[in-house]
């Protein structure tokens, strides 16, 4: 099966250019492994759901890929090229709780954010960076908010301030943890319109993403993950009812051997 | 008191970072945990010029932080735990050593427990030079680091990602508040310096909501808190405000630190009740005026409710009739129909009272965005007639206009709203209570 798998992955990914290759990544946090042995080719122009139940490691696969948190052992490649020499053309949107929304900064502030690392040490944002912001917060329809306040915002509008923010990264590869979590119908679907039109333009983006329902619709390839990597590859030939099986059902066996065994043990 | 001033200001300015990067309490730690520095190097070198002494109140300082960093990252206490840990322990052996040095001869006349609370007038014009110089650098030095410290304290795992070793960034922070609480410590001491760091962010946040804006009230705050706390601690002056009488008969100064983290507290305190919209008061003030609206509002619905055909004329309305509809007590209907006479909405005549043409627009406006609501909850939420009343009645108050022209569109667009001409009151979609209501409804 796993070869199978692999032979998939290769025959698709050799017509296109790769941009993102993971090599028996394996992530520990405090000794214990959340992440085995994980193996992943993606070509690029995709939009790539990652999916898995809680606690399966998907914002830690995230956070592996772009170095935040340390591997155990393994590599991870984009474009041919470790993370590190790669930054420039990497994107990121971080949860949106991980960040405190009574800072004081306005959205264009946060979005401008995104300029920096093109800046460097101790230059300051111009003119330009604040247009090019300006532009990024029109693309996900907060142009009218630009001098809000992080706070005074909905927790949709946050979270497409945490896009906008992304989009001035100007990356070619982008990785969102959980963008669609919590937010309005209408941020949903800005949400969309934006990554479609990433893909229009080229790039590759990884989204964390926990709804099943909307998968399908959503991306053109999918990774499963649960602790290792069940499955990755295009959307038809991957997302099938055996593989979603094995992602969630492990989990499900624990579960109920647990229980079974909770049951057995007390009194009638 | 120059001293002072600029080393509030940059206590302000680093203190501002330290508390958005949520290390208020490693100043704190910081400063406890110079004391045996302070002790130790005057131990090693017999002297108490401010340089030698900040060296080695920096390294045990630091030493502190280390060994937070190692308690924290290798035990299972956790990070609070370990700083109260370290700061207790650090501020025991300084006192210790205090003790030791004053049972000394010697010792007794360097005057180092001056450090506990501060005193101004221990020092000297080379040590006033030191100040001056680490908090002028300071300040450039935040200020060319800004970007990069915003986005740390904002996001640190972004910045991460994009590069920035945040380790070291935070390193920086660490060391320009241990330098700021070092040259603090002899005007503020080692007990309160922490306040001066803290106090100032605290105060500037009511005040705005920008980065910049509050590092540079922070600094004002701080500044200010200085120069407040050095004159009330000046020779003489306490007494002079009649606060209190030294057995002596010469004046006493009393030590700045603590006058100068009250006046810091005093700012906060002020900062706190007057501030616009983050402040008290502006708080208060803003609660009323929704409260009178809302009553107000009330007042002209009952009015618009009770008159039969209100597009047509104005009719007159008793007030009786008007106080049982709105189960208003007496007092309360005068007041509320006192105020709102006197904004021109209302006009009385005896017992009964009635619109004026501004007050009946104002009202029709009002009654139409209320029943527009109810119109739409109770089409698009399935909801009985009777229950939806109660939110159009907190609502009709809060909804802007393009809300209300919003539900129109949806009610037009779903044919529930004739095609009337924009602006008029459509009809209530549940019953107004008959009973209360004219007799004489029209035919």
């Amino acid at each position: 099966m796993r070869s199978h798998l692999a032979e998939a992955q290769q025959a698709a990914s050799t017509d296109l250019t790769t941009a993102l290759e993971v090599h028996d990544m394996t992530v520990a946090y405090r000794r214990k492994p959340v992440l085995w042995d994980i193996d992943l080719t993606v070509p690029e122009g995709q939009l790539v759901g990652i999916v898995g139940p809680n606690g399966a490691g998907k914002s830690t696969l995230i956070k592996a890929i772009l170095g935040l948190v340390p591997l155990a052992s393994g590599k991870v490649e984009i474009y041919g090229k470790p993370y590190r020499a790669q930054r420039r053309i990497v994107g990121y949107v971080p949860q949106r709780e991980t960040v405190d929304w009574d800072f004081p900064v306005t959205a264009i502030d946060v979005v401008q954010m995104g300029t920096y690392g093109r800046l460097g040490w101790f230059r300051r944002p111009g003119h330009r960076e604040r247009e090019f912001a300006r532009q990024c917060l029109d693309q996900v329809e907060l142009a009218d908010f630009a001098d809000r306040q992080i706070r005074q915002l909905s927790g949709g509008q946050q979270q497409r301030v945490f896009l906008a923010r992304a989009l001035a990264q100007d990356a070619k590869v982008y990785f969102m943890d959980e963008p669609f979590a919590g937010v309005d119908a209408a941020t949903e679907a800005a949400i969309l319109r934006m990554l479609q039109n990433l893909r229009s333009a080229g790039k590759t983006v990884f989204v964390v993403h926990h709804d099943l329902q909307t998968t399908e619709e959503y991306f053109d390839w999918v990774i499963l993950l649960n602790m290792r990597l069940l499955a990755c590859g295009p959307m038809e030939s991957t997302f099938t009812t055996q593989n979603l099986q094995r992602t969630y059902g492990g989990r499900l066996t624990i579960l109920d051997q647990a229980a079974e065994a909770v049951r057995r043990r007390s009194p009638e | 008191m120059l001293g002072a001033s600029l080393l509030g200001a940059a206590a302000g300015f680093v203190g501002t970072f330290a508390v958005l990067r949520r290390r208020a309490l490693v100043g704190d730690m910081l400063s406890h945990a110079s004391l045996p520095g302070i002790a130790a190097a005057y131990m090693l070198w017999q002297t108490r010029d401010l340089l030698t002494l900040s060296v080695g109140a920096l390294v045990a300082g630091l030493l502190g932080v280390g060994c937070v960093a190692i308690i924290a990252r290798w035990t299972r206490t956790s990070e609070d735990a370990a700083l109260g840990i370290v700061l207790s322990t650090f501020f025991g052996l300084g006192v210790v050593l205090l003790t030791v040095l004053q049972a000394n001869p010697e010792g007794d006349k360097a005057g180092l427990d001056s450090f506990l609370f501060g005193e101004i007038a221990s020092l000297r014009s080379r040590d006033l030079w030191v100040i001056i110089t680490m908090a002028g650098g300071l300040l450039v030095f935040v200020l060319a680091m800004y970007k990069e410290l915003q986005l740390l304290s904002f996001d640190s795992g972004f910045a991460a990602a994009q590069g920035w070793p945040t380790f070291w960034l935070d390193f920086i922070v660490l060391g320009a508040v241990a330098v700021v609480t070092v040259i603090g410590l002899p005007i503020c001491g080692v007990i309160l310096m922490a306040a001066m760091l803290i106090t100032p962010a605290a105060a500037a946040r009511f005040w705005t909501n920008r980065l910049g804006a509050l590092l540079a009230i922070s600094s004002v705050v701080g500044a200010l808190a200085g120069i407040i706390g050095c004159l009330l601690a000046a020779p003489g002056v306490v007494e002079h405000i009649g606060l209190g009488k030294t057995a002596a008969d010469t004046p006493v100064g009393l030590p700045p630190g603590p006058l100068i983290v009250l006046a810091g507290g005093g700012l906060l305190l002020l900062s706190m009740l007057v501030a616009p919209q983050r402040g008290l008061v502006a708080r208060i003030l803003s609660h009323r005026r929704l409260q009178r609206k809302v009553a107000r509002d009330h007042l002209l619905r009952a009015i618009y409710e009770l008159s039969p055909a209100p597009e047509a004329d104005r009719p007159w309305i008793d007030f009786e009739r008007l106080g049982r509809y709105g189960d208003w007590q007496g007092a309360t209907l005068t007041a509320q129909t006192a105020r709102t006479q006197r904004e021109g909405l209302i006009e009385l005549r005896g017992s009964q009272l009635r619109f004026t043409p501004r007050g009946f627009e104002q009202a029709s406006h009002l009654v139409r965005a209320h029943r527009l609501w109810e119109m739409y909850v109770v089409e698009g939420w399935d909801r009985s007639p009777d229950d939806v009343h109660h939110d159009a009645d907190a609502l009709e108050h809060l909804l802007p206009p393009e809300v209300v022209q919003h539900l129109e569109q949806a009610l037009r667009a779903e044919g529930r709203l004739p095609a009337e001409a924009a602006g008029d009151v459509p009809r209530s979609p549940h019953v107004i209570d008959p009973q209360q209501t004219i007799e004489e409804t029209p035919e």
